[in-house]
């Protein structure tokens, strides 16, 4: 006890604490750990839609008001952007999984998890979309 | 001040359970509702893919019919459940100061309850009329 009181009373030495985010070079699996935080913050604010839609299906005046918004170019940017955050957080989630079980931590596992994280999503999402674009004819 | 924290015995110090006060509960109800989330979400999107296009009567009708209500169901509880926990885990990290973190983790309820119950409420409108 003594001897810790009188090590806290010196004065600290001068050295470098813990390393501050500003000096990494960003790296995939840093911005992909940072994408799956920003993604799911964004669908929890999303689930407003999924509600507004399940609502608005009760009556014909708020689903015409659902597919005038959805319809917009608008709407569609916001919708564009959620199924992204949707795909992507589910990947990165199933990422997360796969470490519990303790798996996947290897630096060259940790990389390509990381970028089939980016890829996946974004190539689902593309498939996603021009499928729906193409069998509902552009409208 | 002090004088409490030392008559807590190791045991007592472990049942405080840490910094949302539910010890490894929300971990572990993070990662079921995760698992879960996966072939819900799946189930969803086809759902919402082929109910794209079709009028408001045929989709009410698609939306209300048993399977398509129960799979609905799951993934909002799933999600809600799933959501709140995530973001807490975010104020937590971020919000030090103990009434803003207090204030920030009720709204975190409010809202998942809201919007939780409004999804159910509109699924459930379909499903049984009224
Ligand atoms: C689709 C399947 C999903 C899977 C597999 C999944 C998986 C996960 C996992 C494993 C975590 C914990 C990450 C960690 O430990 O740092 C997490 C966090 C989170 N999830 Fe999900 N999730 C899914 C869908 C959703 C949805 C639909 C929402 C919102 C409506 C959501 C919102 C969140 C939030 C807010 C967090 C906290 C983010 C953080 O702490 O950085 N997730 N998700």
């Amino acid at each position: 006890m003594a001897e810790t009181r009188s090590l806290e009373a010196r004065t600290p030495a001068e050295r470098p604490l813990s390393p501050h985010l500003q000096i990494y070079r960003p790296m995939l699996t840093m911005m992909m750990s940072i994408a799956h935080r920003i993604t799911g913050f964004a669908l929890y604010f999303g689930t407003l839609l999924l509600a507004w839609w399940l609502i608005a299906a009760v009556s014909p005046n708020g689903y015409a008001r659902f597919q005038w918004f959805a319809g917009s170019w608008i709407g569609r940017l916001i919708l564009f952007g959620y199924t992204w955050a949707l795909i992507h957080h589910m990947l990165g989630g199933i990422r997360h999984l796969i470490w519990d079980t303790g798996r996947g931590f290897g630096p060259s596992e940790r990389e390509w998890l990381a970028a089939a994280n980016l890829i996946g999503s974004i190539a689902i999402t593309l498939i996603l979309w021009i499928f729906v674009l193409l069998t509902m004819g552009g409208s | 001040m002090s004088a409490p924290k030392h008559i807590r015995t190791p045991l007592a110090r472990v049942l405080g359970r840490g910094a949302a006060r539910s010890g490894t509960e929300h971990f572990w109800h993070q990662r079921l509702t995760a698992v879960a989330n996966i072939p819900l979400t799946i189930a969803a999107v086809i759902i919402l893919i082929t109910l794209l296009g079709r009028n408001q009567a045929a989709v009410a009708q698609i939306l209300g019919s048993p399977a398509v209500t129960i799979i609905m169901l799951l993934f909002i509880f799933s999600i809600t459940i799933h959501m709140r926990i995530g973001m807490a885990v975010i104020i937590e990290d971020y919000v030090h100061d103990e009434s803003s973190k207090l204030t920030l983790l009720m709204a975190n309820t409010f809202f998942t309850f809201a919007v939780g119950l409004a999804a159910v409420y509109g699924i459930l409108k379909l499903s049984f009329g009224l």
